[in-house]
């Protein structure tokens, strides 16, 4: 530790301890340098780890909480079957063997209006349609911003 | 080749999650105000998951097709579609009764899966069921006339809501603005309980305002109040608990019983808020999460109403059994200023009637005068069906005793707050939080279909006091363990007040940057000789480490936001740290 950072410690943080519990005031610059805390690496196989929608054999995690109640509601099979269908599709155009099964989770959907709303607005439909039109990739990045912020 | 009705799917899925999956990435979310880490990222689950499927569909969509092919081929279809889904609709109405509708008894006299109790944790469980395994039958049997619903914004955002029928939409603003229903699911994701065994790929039915009274674990069989009886293949308890009374208040009439709100449910949501827009005078008895959260929304109304909210408890200071003293005494101002009277060290003697009020007694002579009490002491599990299941009632903690699988018997689980479980990390627990109620549910649900998986993914949970204290929490929470909090010195724009009008942009301009630098710089409170912090203002934010044995068992976060999951990891870890300051670095407590 340089003389200097050492002062800037001592000068900067700022420690009392009431009983058992201990206080540290800490400013913005103490703690710019890097944290010298060691964490264990985490193991990816780990089984009992959460995971995300895709688990990492490739395989579909239907219980992944991103899905809602989507793999669980009424149309949840029909869902399933369309999805791994789309997922696992090794057509040119993936998934363009799947039509039957979208079809059906389709049709399952529009008996919920009120789980599976569909955009009925001209407004949102509008949106939708340009936001596919013009970059889809940038568009669904500038929404998981919006969301994630 | 161009597949109109291929990229018809897409679209109709990818808007979907659009609005759904992605508006809140997931429906058990905490569903809060500003803060996307007190959505279920509380479930650790990368929350990127849904927006990667949403761009894999939406790319997969384009690829066979543009956009405004797509906008076109959905509107010429679309009556088509509306007309094919008549005749679907009528045809499997008709199918749906293959037996006379008679012949079908009321209640299944079996179901494969069965849950006890609609609270959180049966609504995780039937879910994670469903999702697990395909065309699951799942029977929810709950004393609660209403159908599952999350309970934190009774005390929270409801309070908060500027729709005057609030007490009858029960609709809410979460953090990104979008409004949404205390309610899990509208009653059409549910089965109707007699078509349960009928219908083709199954489905969760509710069976509301009834209870289970009896438990046979050898015959795998329970029976309702009613003498209805279910067999069942696999069973969830998810009992939840009942709210505590003080001894005191139940020695008192029935004069008195009649002015009390044991709050827990929807209808005590109802009833309060009305009540606090006819009396004069609340008391709030109780310094923990649900007292505090209560008082503090009661304070606002003290504010434009002239309400009297007086709040008491036996403790130094507000949530003085999670928080460490100094802490705990700052929360208590902040408290204050939302319109409380704040009465700490009072212990209550007796409650009478007193003229046309309540006179609360103090064991120290002190006397308080109001019109109504809400007594928030705790939760005691529900654990009566113990006795007939012969199941083990755990006798430090309370609920159920199951293993690191919330199992207690072989067919039978145990989730919520009537789980006392054994957490592998951190030793045998009972916890009463909604987000414990979602992971514990939703473990059960999987080892319920065979994942055999221990609890291994803490849950947290938060609290907000006013717009100056906001909180975010893990493991072992607990005001008697030894402490290290490491603070940063807030500015106006780490409230959770602030962060909600920032409506969720977290772009910071240089200049914000540097203000704030320069104030950490001139701060009288960083001085070298090291004090204790007369001012307030010190405890802004920062995060605190609980300890036991020297390894860090327990992490609040104080108005810092998204953090969870490092803390989550470094519990996960239950290593010693020499210096926790430099833990507290990987916090970025001056950040946003």
């Amino acid at each position: 530790m340089t003389p200097v950072s050492a002062f800037s410690e001592l000068l900067l943080v700022v420690s009392c301890i009431v009983g058992k519990d201990r206080i540290i005031f800490a400013t913005k610059e103490d703690h710019e340098t890097p944290s010298s805390a060691e964490l264990v690496a985490d193991d990816p196989d780990d089984p009992y780890e959460e995971q995300g929608l895709i688990l990492p054999n490739g395989d579909i995690n239907w219980n992944c909480p991103c899905l809602g109640g989507m793999a669980s509601g009424p149309c949840g099979e029909q869902f399933k079957s369309a999805f791994s269908c789309f997922h696992y599709s090794t057509e040119e155009i993936k998934g363009s063997d799947c039509v039957d099964q979208f079809r059906a989770m389709q049709e399952c959907m529009q008996k919920y209006p009120d789980l599976y709303p569909q955009e009925d607005e001209n407004e949102e439909k509008e949106k939708s349609s340009k936001d596919l039109e013009a970059t889809p990739m940038e568009a669904s990045a500038a929404k998981e911003k919006k969301v994630s912020s | 080749e161009i597949n109109p009705k291929l990229v018809e799917s897409f679209l109709i899925l990818s808007s979907f999650l659009l609005f759904h999956c992605l508006s809140s990435p997931t429906v058990l979310q905490c569903h809060h105000l500003r803060c996307p880490s007190r959505s279920l990222t509380s479930s650790g689950v990368p929350g990127k998951a849904g927006s990667n499927l949403l761009l894999y569909l939406i790319v997969g969509g384009t690829v066979t097709g543009t956009g405004a092919y797509v906008y076109r081929t959905l509107r010429e279809n679309k009556e088509r579609y509306t007309s094919r889904v008549a005749t679907i609709t009528t045809r499997s109405q008709e199918k749906a009764s293959p037996s006379a509708p008679g012949a079908r008894p009321e209640v299944p006299s079996h179901v494969p899966f069965l849950l006890i109790g609609g609270g959180t944790a049966a609504f995780a469980a039937a879910r994670s069921i469903r999702a697990r395994d395909p065309g699951a039958r799942v029977l929810i049997v709950s004393e609660d006339p209403a159908l599952p619903y999350m309970r934190p914004p009774l005390s929270k955002e409801l309070w908060f809501s500027d729709d005057p029928d609030v007490t009858e939409t029960l609709r809410f603003k979460q953090w990104n603005g979008k409004e949404r229903s205390i309610y899990f699911q509208p009653p059409s994701f549910y089965v109707p309980v007699r078509d349960l065994p009928f219908v083709e790929n199954g489905g969760v039915a509710v069976l509301c305002g009834k209870k289970v009274v009896h438990m046979d674990v050898r015959g795998n069989i329970v029976k309702l109040s009613d003498g209805t009886q279910i067999s069942y293949d696999k069973c969830l308890i998810a009992t939840g608990g009942s709210p505590r009374n003080l001894p005191a208040i139940e020695r008192a009439g029935k004069d008195v019983q009649q002015r009390l709100t044991l709050f827990r449910k929807i209808e005590d949501f109802r009833s309060l808020e009305k009540i606090s827009r006819e009396v004069k005078s609340i008391t709030i008895i109780g310094g923990g999460f649900l007292g505090s959260e209560l008082a503090c929304a009661l304070g606002r109304r003290a504010r434009t109403r002239g309400l009297e909210v007086i709040q008491l408890f036996p403790e130094n200071g507000n949530m003085g059994k999670v928080l460490p003293e100094y802490l705990s005494n700052w929360t208590t101002e902040k408290v204050r200023r939302e319109g409380v009277n704040v009465m700490p060290n009072a212990v209550v003697k007796s409650v009478s009637v007193c003229g046309n009020r309540l006179m609360i007694k103090l064991k120290d002579g002190r006397k308080v005068e109001t019109d109504h009490i809400v007594a928030a002491v705790g939760l005691e599990p529900n654990v009566e069906l113990a006795k007939s299941a012969g199941l083990e009632v755990d006798s430090d903690f309370g609920g159920f005793r199951v293993n690191a699988e919330l199992q207690a018997r072989s067919n039978i689980w145990v989730a919520g707050d009537a789980a006392c479980f054994y957490d592998i990390k951190l030793g045998r627990r009972r916890v009463e939080h909604h987000d414990h109620a979602v992971v514990s549910g939703r473990l059960a649900g999987e080892n319920m279909t065979g994942a055999a998986k221990p609890y291994w993914h803490q849950s947290m949970f938060w609290s907000d006091l006013g717009p100056n204290v906001g909180y975010e929490a893990i493991g072992l929470v607990d005001s008697s363990l030894p402490t290290v909090g490491v603070f940063a010195k807030a500015t106006a724009k780490d409230t959770p007040k602030s962060a909600t009008e920032q409506s969720g942009t977290g772009i910071r301009s240089e200049s914000e940057t540097e203000a704030e630098a320069t104030e950490v710089h001139i701060s009288p409170s960083f001085s070298p000789t090291p004090q204790v912090p007369k001012q307030g203002e010190d405890y802004g934010k920062g995060v605190i480490f609980y300890l036991r044995d020297k390894v860090v068992v327990g992490i609040v976060l104080w108005n810092i936001f998204n953090r969870m999951p490092i803390a989550r990891k470094i519990i996960k870890d239950g290593e010693e740290h020499d210096d926790l300051n430099e833990v507290a670095k990987l916090f970025n407590i001056h950040e946003d």
